[in-house]
């Protein structure tokens, strides 16, 4: 399989581990999605680190766009790709974050660690959270 | 830019979200056993996931940038590294979330 099937497909399993089979439904809730946006930010960054100065390098056939060059920076966006990095990435790292999310809270409704939870906030930094 | 490179960017993201633990009171390091046990299964299948994709040549490493220390099946020390930083970065952001905001996640005790 080419890294762009197995990247949707990792979505699908992820998902399906989420909605199905622990019955965690993060992906209907708020704190996920909030957290999910403020993940893929610095994904995108780090990522592009990896991906722009070359540390790791895509096959062509793998991948909706094309091979990563020898010594030059891919595109950064465009060709397939978001930030230098594969679009394949975002499904990948999609499930990795959802994936590590559902054990998280499965492990915590099943009694493991629950506590102590987490919050509030320390003093200093919760006028500029606006803590309710 | 040098062998340590691809560490240097997982120490980037170890640090970059430390300060969640004592600002927002995560308590996700606190958590240890809790945290251990998300991570193996997680680090059990993307590095399946892995070693798939560096034997099919889906992606390679660039050896000027990487330890150069394989751990199994051509699967460089810095990529095991990477299903271990990633998953602690992703719990620190989704509790600090709730730090910060109080939403229920689901592991609430229901009574």
């Amino acid at each position: 399989m080419t890294y762009t099937q197995l990247a949707l497909l990792g979505v699908l399993i992820a998902a399906t581990a989420d909605l199905f089979v622990f019955k965690t439904k993060l992906l209907t809730r708020r704190v996920f999605w909030v957290s999910y946006s403020i993940v893929i930010f610095f994904q995108l960054v780090t990522n592009g680190i990896l991906t722009g100065f070359g540390i790791v390098k895509y096959d062509g056939e793998a991948i909706i766009g094309s091979a990563s060059p020898k010594d030059t920076a891919p595109a950064i966006l465009g060709d397939g790709r978001i930030m230098f990095a594969p679009v394949e990435d975002l499904f990948f790292g999609f499930s990795l974050v959802l994936l590590t999310l559902v054990l998280w809270v499965w492990l915590g409704r099943i009694g493991i660690q629950r506590n102590p939870r987490s919050g509030p906030p320390r003093k200093s930094v919760q006028k500029i959270l606006r803590v309710e | 830019m040098s062998q340590f490179a691809y560490l240097s960017v997982l120490a980037g993201c170890l640090l970059g979200t430390a300060w969640l633990e004592f600002f927002l009171r995560t308590r996700v390091y606190q958590r240890a056993i809790r945290l251990v046990l998300t991570i193996i299964p997680v680090l059990f299948v993307f590095s399946i996931w892995d070693a798939y994709a560096i034997a099919q040549g889906h992606w390679n490493f660039d050896s000027r940038y990487v330890t150069g220390i394989t751990v199994f099946a051509n699967i460089p020390l810095d990529e095991i590294l990477f299903f271990i930083v990633i998953p602690i970065c992703a719990i620190l952001s989704f509790e600090a979330v709730r730090s910060a905001r109080n939403w229920n996640a689901g592991d609430e005790i229901s009574k």
